[in-house]
């Protein structure tokens, strides 16, 4: 708040700038909002042709479904896991590729490729490896006498999901770390090497408290990365089974909705996952307003 | 700026109009379906085939994704009035479609204000009756049907020391032969299925001639309640727990994906729809077909139709109706029927192109082809065996297939996964016939 503030002498044009951005606003998100409002307060058959009013009984039933509760605990497992299992490969590439000397860029390069496959394409990619029917790796577990079946068992499906979602979301969080990375001051490292701190004690005394900041944004955008993104990777991988083990929130809008076709309770189940990221977004942006700038 | 883009915008619309005009050129309709591979190709033939046959009207095929969303795609099109003229609706989702009135035009109307007489008794009776109302009209043309069959892989017999001739003919034989493949090395695993809901509940409950649910199945219409968690149901169930814990049984996944297991040669045999045998056929494995399993004092009494069927929209200009019934009428013809059966493995779904197949000799040079047609048509139809119609048959499969999984990997034994399933599935049948 120390620069001056920015003053337009034309008071329509600010106006006329912001206009594309909230038309977009708008039509892609309070007009879908307000209709999702407005089908969890209804009850009607899939073609829309008989129509009632319930009020919130959609909501009622959704909270009175036990399955509910299993898809919000499956979520709550599934999001950390995938975030701290991500979070911690990126921060270990990001720490060695700073230490490489030569072919940095090469290696970077490399490291953030998977963030450009489409989650879809990345669950068909795990689930080809990974598959017990088809799967090449999946073979070699059989023959090497372990029972991989993620088919049936659902802590192995689960890993499978988490490992895949997290593959795809460590070239993101290597990126930010590695510029975390870059902006500690050299002087510092230094000041302590010269005081006797060795690698690993310089890592964890000066480097990592400096990461913090950097650790907290990645933490919340992978727990909503692992909330709404990863339905890709779950509808090729898993599908949400077995028996529901890895059907998370998001999934279960889908399943419900779109296989079981009950609109209302599908439209609920969204209206409740609005407040739970606009709750999410609230704590973020809280957060990383104060801690942010300390440094 | 903005006012060129609307300028723009409005000419395109313009354009798009002009095309809509029947005046302008053939009336296009739109069939939206759910094809792959070898039956895609199929689709696209027709289409060419009737577009090029006459001027009026042009078929346009839509790949929509799989079946669930093919029918989400109808819907969704429905309720903003843009929905196509035909579209492919897979078994299950009948249910859905005939609760649909208004929205769909049963194609008997349509052939007849097309001009054509609509004879029913043309069509394989069990498939016409499972497209049917309640009073006889039917609704929709069935497409593409199936059967599930057995099939078994003769070199693992003969290893096994089995008569690689005579597949088995009962489950208890399956069972037993399943582990004698396993113990015998032949292969890593004797016994998988596709489907375990559309196999080993809904064709099971017919070919064993008992009842899956009240309401004769649910063609009666009203609340149906499952009726598979007793009797031979929880034996046969509990069987398959068995060999799985055993390691005989291999579970592949909730629709076709055990056929990958089969075709790898890991597991020895299997059962899956008839529509499936492109894919054997194309694996060059030494194959044998045999009829659907059944217990001995039940079966087997008759197979009930899968696959899909097309259902017509309502809503549209009487153009577009004309045209289907076009459509329909060339896809009727015997020689087209003839030939979608056997390239595809689907049923014949008229009386003249199975007797057209079956003259042709096509049957003798082709073992076990007939199997799925005289499963279904072996005997007259009893409550337990005409179809199974839910309103909401693609959910209690999803409820029925996680009860399945846990009695499959060991945690619950196959007398709770059924009751459990019952109850599920119950709730969730009068929630939507509720709603």
């Amino acid at each position: 708040m120390a620069q001056p503030r920015v003053v337009f002498p034309n008071k329509v044009l600010p106006y006329l700038l912001l206009a594309p951005q909230i038309a977009l606003t708008l039509v892609f998100f309070f007009w879908p909002a307000s209709q999702a409002l407005y089908q969890s307060a209804l009850r009607e058959d899939a073609f829309g042709l008989k129509t009632s009013f319930v009020g919130l009984a959609n909501f009622r039933a959704v909270f009175d479904d036990p399955s509910y509760l299993n898809a919000m605990q499956v979520t709550a497992v599934f999001s950390l896991a995938t975030a701290a299992l991500s979070m911690c490969v990126a921060l270990v590439l990001a720490t060695s590729a700073e230490r490489i000397v030569r072919g940095k860029t090469f290696f970077r390069t490399l490291l953030i490729w998977p963030y450009a496959v489409a989650p879809a394409v990345a669950g068909m990619l795990w689930l080809f490896m990974f598959n017990p029917a088809m799967g090449s790796f999946a073979y070699m577990l059989r023959r090497a006498g372990y029972d991989w079946d993620p088919l049936l068992n659902g802590d192995q499906a689960m890993v499978l999901v988490v490992v895949a979602a997290s593959w795809k979301q460590i070239s993101y969080n290597f990126l930010f770390f590695v510029a975390g990375l870059q902006a500690i001051p050299k002087s510092l490292i230094e000041a302590a090497a010269i005081d006797g701190a060795r690698g690993a004690k310089r890592f964890w005394t000066v480097v990592f408290p400096l990461l913090a900041p950097t650790s907290f944004f990645l933490l919340v955008v992978n727990t909503v990365y692992a909330f709404f993104d990863t339905f890709g990777i779950i509808h090729a991988v898993t599908g949400g089974g077995p028996a529901k083990a890895t059907e998370t929130l998001v999934y279960k809008v889908y399943n419900d909705g779109f296989v079981n076709l009950n609109f209302g309770s599908s439209a609920a189940q969204s209206v409740i996952l609005m407040v739970i990221v606009i709750g999410l977004t609230a704590i973020q942006f809280r957060y990383v307003d104060r801690r942010v700038h300390y440094g | 700026m903005l006012l060129r883009a609307l300028a723009h915008g409005s000419a395109v619309l313009a354009l798009i109009a002009a095309q809509a005009l029947p005046a302008a050129a053939a009336t296009e309709l739109q069939w939206w379906h759910a094809m792959t591979g070898a039956n895609n190709e199929v689709v696209e033939t027709l289409a060419k085939e009737f577009n090029e046959k006459q001027a009026d009207y042009k078929i346009v095929p839509v790949f929509k994704g799989t079946y669930p969303e093919t029918l989400n795609a109808g819907i969704a099109a429905f309720r903003a009035g843009s929905q196509p003229a035909i579209m492919q609706v897979f078994d299950v989702g009948t249910g859905v479609m005939m609760a649909a009135e208004g929205a769909v035009k049963p194609v008997a109307e349509v052939l007849e204000g097309g001009g054509y007489a609509f004879d029913k008794s043309q069509y394989l009776a069990g498939i016409a009756a499972y497209y049917s109302r309640p009073d006889g009209t039917m609704l929709s043309f069935p497409y593409n049907s199936s059967s599930p069959i057995l099939y078994y892989n003769k070199d693992a017999f003969q290893k096994a020391g089995l008569d690689a001739e005579s597949p088995p003919k009962t489950w208890p034989e399956v069972f037993a032969a399943a582990r004698k493949i396993k113990e015998s090395g032949a292969a890593p695993c004797g016994y998988t299925s596709t489907w375990l809901t559309w196999i080993h509940t809904e064709n099971f409950a017919a070919w064993n001639n008992v009842s899956y649910a009240t309401e004769e199945n649910g063609l009666a219409g009203g609340t149906p309640e499952l009726k598979i968690n007793e009797g031979i149901f929880v034996e046969h169930f509990q069987a398959i727990a068995d060999l799985a814990k055993e390691g005989v049984f291999r579970y592949g996944g909730r629709t076709s994906e055990a056929k990958q297991l089969f075709l790898s040669g890991e597991c020895a045999i299997m059962t899956e729809s008839s529509g499936g045998l492109g894919d054997v056929i194309k694996s060059g494995l030494n194959y044998g077909l045999g009829q659907l399993p059944y217990y001995e004092g039940s079966g087997p009494q008759n197979t009930i139709p899968g696959g899909a069927s097309l259902w017509v929209f309502g809503g549209l200009d009487e153009a577009q109706y004309k045209g289907v019934a076009e459509f329909f009428n060339f896809l009727s013809q015997t020689e087209i029927q003839a030939r979608l059966h056997q390239v595809s493995g689907y049923l014949p779904v008229t009386m003249a192109a199975y007797e057209a197949t079956k003259a042709s000799g096509f049957y003798e040079k082709n073992p076990g082809r007939e199997i799925p047609i005289t499963q279904m048509m072996g005997k007259e139809p009893t409550e337990n065996s005409r179809g199974v119609r839910l309103p909401n048959l693609p959910q209690v499969r999803d409820i029925l297939n996680e009860e399945f999984e846990a009695m499959l990997n060991g945690s619950q034994d196959a007398k709770t996964a059924l009751d459990k399933g019952v109850e599920r599935a119950n709730a969730a049948i009068r929630d939507a016939v509720g709603g």
